[in-house]
């Protein structure tokens, strides 16, 4: 069996009374591209700072290649990181920065100018060399910031939210250029974001956080497809899932307040009826403009982007009902639309921890 | 014309930039008081330091430096020179040759056997302007007398005490900064706050124990015992302290992240980055140091060859009678070196904020 790259065990953190990390477990291998995704608050820069050695844990334990690294202080842990603000040597101009942690290794001049030119190779910075931070735009920061973490040929690349100060269209194309960074070192990558759009391109798993404890676990499409509970269903995914509530009975049959009433074949025994949320995703919803279906609902407001059709409907009892459509058709505000639902694609959430049930016969895509 | 085009700026935007308004006249009249207050007092320093000693002990408080002419007299040796204006208006250089009197026997420089008598209202001294350079040259190459001011000794030990004083000051002060600013342990505050609360102790309280700390360490008389009590200021700490908070901490995380040890985070990272500050501090302490009197005086009285130039400007003043010449010459002469540091010290305050890269 391989040694991970990175384990977590039980790893707690408090700043006094305050405990913001919940004990975490958690396993990373050699080569993953894994994305720490959550709501702001909810520990995920944390963890990246306590994995880094910036922070020590309150108890548990991190091991590196098998390693416990708890006592190891940052500098020596063989990891790099780069951070939210880029945090680049500002006195310095873009080789020394580039350079800087390679002389903290003592490392042969000749080696690290061939390191450094390399790295400014593959960013294309070369350019840039002798510019300070100042006189760099907010991408070629981000650049140069990638480039002193890509020069240590880290074990593990560190990323707190870098893409976060960019403007919209540099984060999309940043995105795509970390994302062929991977490829082509194959380094492991820990990627820390709040853009579940972000998460999902990128990453081999993705690692929901929410109040310093993992909701789930996995491949960006199994999450998607099987989201554990209402809160990780709802994060990921844009426009969001809906959610309409009601009641669902031992015998399968869902009672919504909408007015909804449908058969689900449920893969688990309930013993008596419990309040539940439904869970569609706005693509999974048919239309029919003649208002036949299973519900008519009441266009409220539109946006018709060519491939892609937003439909934003309400039900009679005020329930918000989003629907994409992958065409065109014509629509007015105040128009009584059919909308159909197909079981096979439902989500159910229920108890108190909303939970995902199990339903038999659920497509996976 | 740059500097032209300086001095007559207004406020306001371009379109109202072309008026003079009253604002500018209140800012300008402001500025211009500022700058008369801090200059009128060096350039008296200056305009006297070059006045002949006579005209010194006089309090002569004309600009320039006026000089009575002395000139030698046949048998009798220099003689100063007056202007004898008589009744009709008419003028004639004379020198005295005799005591003043209401009645002065005087007599002219061409026939100075011929004596006649004049009345002493009559006679005006008869002056030039002349540059007094013996007041700068007389103690500087030991003429006239002046074997006792050694100056270029006093110069090396004021350039020795500066110099060694402010390398220490700025390092001790930037590591206790560094260690109050960036790194938390208990008692963070309590350390700062007792550091900054030693600038409400005057140091003539605790010149006695100084002095008694100094001698136990066997450094009293040496230029040590000068330069270490002086290295760590409260001042330079709380200032440099105060400027640290302001470098962003990731940096210092990124620092760490790079496998930089704490103590090249320290040269590498925060130094630099604190090179406004510590030039603040490094003019401060200069200037401290140049200028100090008492705390030197105490140490190194007992060896005049390790005298200060401030402790030997003291050479000039004597118990009877002081060299205010000789005094003034040597004030302006003391006065170049900081006026150098500062300009040379000056441009890194204003490059470090400009070069401040993070967003």
């Amino acid at each position: 069996m391989m040694i991970p790259a990175l384990e977590l065990k039980t790893i707690k953190k408090s700043w006094g009374a305050l405990q913001v990390i919940h004990g975490i477990d958690l396993h990373i291998e050699e080569g993953e591209f894994v994305v720490f995704v959550g709501p702001s608050g909810c520990g995920k820069s944390t963890l990246l700072r306590l994995i880094a050695g910036l922070d020590d844990p309150t108890s548990g334990d991190i091991l590196l290649q098998g390693k416990r690294v708890n006592t190891v202080p940052a500098s020596e842990r063989g990891l790099s990181m780069v951070f939210q603000s880029y945090a680049l040597y500002p006195h310095m101009s873009v080789r020394q920065n580039l350079s800087f942690g390679l002389e903290n290794l003592r490392m042969d001049r000749v080696e690290i100018d061939r390191r450094v030119d390399d790295a400014a190779a593959l960013l294309q910075i070369d350019p840039l060399m002798a510019r300070r931070p100042g006189q760099l735009s907010g991408g070629q920061r981000q650049r140069v910031a990638i480039g002193r973490a890509i020069v240590r040929e880290p074990q593990i690349f560190l990323f707190d939210e870098p893409l976060s100060n960019l403007d919209a269209e540099l984060r999309l194309q940043m995105r795509v250029e970390i994302a062929n960074l991977h490829a082509q070192l194959g380094n492991t990558m820990i990627y820390v974001t709040h853009d579940q759009v972000e998460a999902m391109t990128m990453a081999d798993r993705i690692v929901v956080l929410r109040s310093g404890q993992i909701e789930q676990v996995g491949k960006p499409l199994e999450l998607y497809n099987r989201p554990c509970n209402k809160f990780v269903a709802g994060f990921l995914g844009a426009p969001q899932m809906n959610f309409l509530s009601g009641m669902i009975h031992p015998d399968g049959t869902l009672d919504m307040d909408c007015g909804l009433k449908m058969p689900v074949r449920l893969g688990q025994t309930l013993s008596q009826p419990e309040k539940c949320t439904l869970g569609l995703r706005p693509e999974n919803i048919g239309v029919s403009l003649d208002g036949a279906g299973d519900m008519t609902v009441k266009v409220q407001n539109f946006e018709q982007l060519g491939s892609v059709t937003y439909i934003y409907t309400v039900f009679a009892n005020g329930e918000t009902l989003t629907v994409q459509l992958g065409q065109q058709i014509p629509l007015r505000r105040g128009q009584e639309i059919g909308v159909t639902f197909d079981p096979n694609r439902f989500h159910i959430f229920a108890g108190e921890d909303e939970r995902a049930l199990e339903l038999i016969g659920r497509a996976t895509a | 014309m740059g500097l032209a085009t300086f001095l007559t700026r207004t406020r306001g935007s371009a379109d109202k930039a072309n008026r003079i308004g009253a604002a500018d006249i209140l800012a300008y009249g402001y500025l211009a008081l500022g700058v008369l207050i801090i200059l009128v007092p060096v350039l008296w320093t200056f305009a006297s330091s070059v006045k002949p000693e006579r005209a010194v002990d006089s309090f002569d408080t004309r600009l320039l430096p006026m000089s009575q002419i002395e000139r030698p007299v046949e048998g009798v040796g220099n003689k100063t020179s007056w202007i004898y204006i008589d009744e009709a208006g008419t003028t004639q250089e004379v020198f005295k040759a005799g005591p003043t009197r209401r009645e002065t026997d005087v007599a002219t420089f061409d026939n100075p056997t011929d004596v006649f008598t004049v009345p002493r209202t009559g006679l005006e001294p008869n002056e030039e302007v002349r540059i007094a350079t013996e007041n700068y040259l007389d103690p500087i190459l030991k003429r006239n007398g002046q074997d006792n001011f050694t100056f270029f000794t006093y110069l090396f030990n004021s350039v020795f005490v500066t110099v060694m004083a402010t390398a220490i000051t700025l390092l001790i002060n930037a590591m206790a900064a560094f260690a109050l600013s960036k790194y938390r342990f208990r008692g963070r505050l309590t350390f700062t706050i007792l550091i900054i609360a030693t600038l409400l102790i005057p140091s003539s309280i605790i010149l006695v124990s100084l002095f008694f700390v100094v001698w136990s360490f066997g450094i009293f008389g040496s230029l040590w015992g000068v330069i270490i009590p002086a290295a760590a200021t409260p001042t330079g700490v709380f200032l440099l302290r105060q400027y640290m908070l302001t470098i962003p901490d990731e940096l210092l995380e990124a620092a760490r992240m790079d496998a930089a040890s704490e103590w090249r985070i320290f040269w590498r990272i925060v130094m630099p980055l604190s090179l406004p500050a510590l030039s603040v501090l490094a003019i401060l302490s200069v200037i401290w140091r140049w200028n100090d009197f008492l705390w030197p005086l105490i140490v190194l009285i007992s060896d005049p060859s390790a005298h200060t130039l401030q402790i030997g400007l003291t050479t000039f003043s004597g118990e009877f009678d002081s060299d205010f010449h000789y005094i003034l010459a040597m004030t302006v002469v003391s006065l170049i070196p900081i006026t150098l540091v500062f300009v040379w010290l000056q441009r890194f305050i204003t490059t470090g904020i400009a070069t401040t890269g993070l967003k």
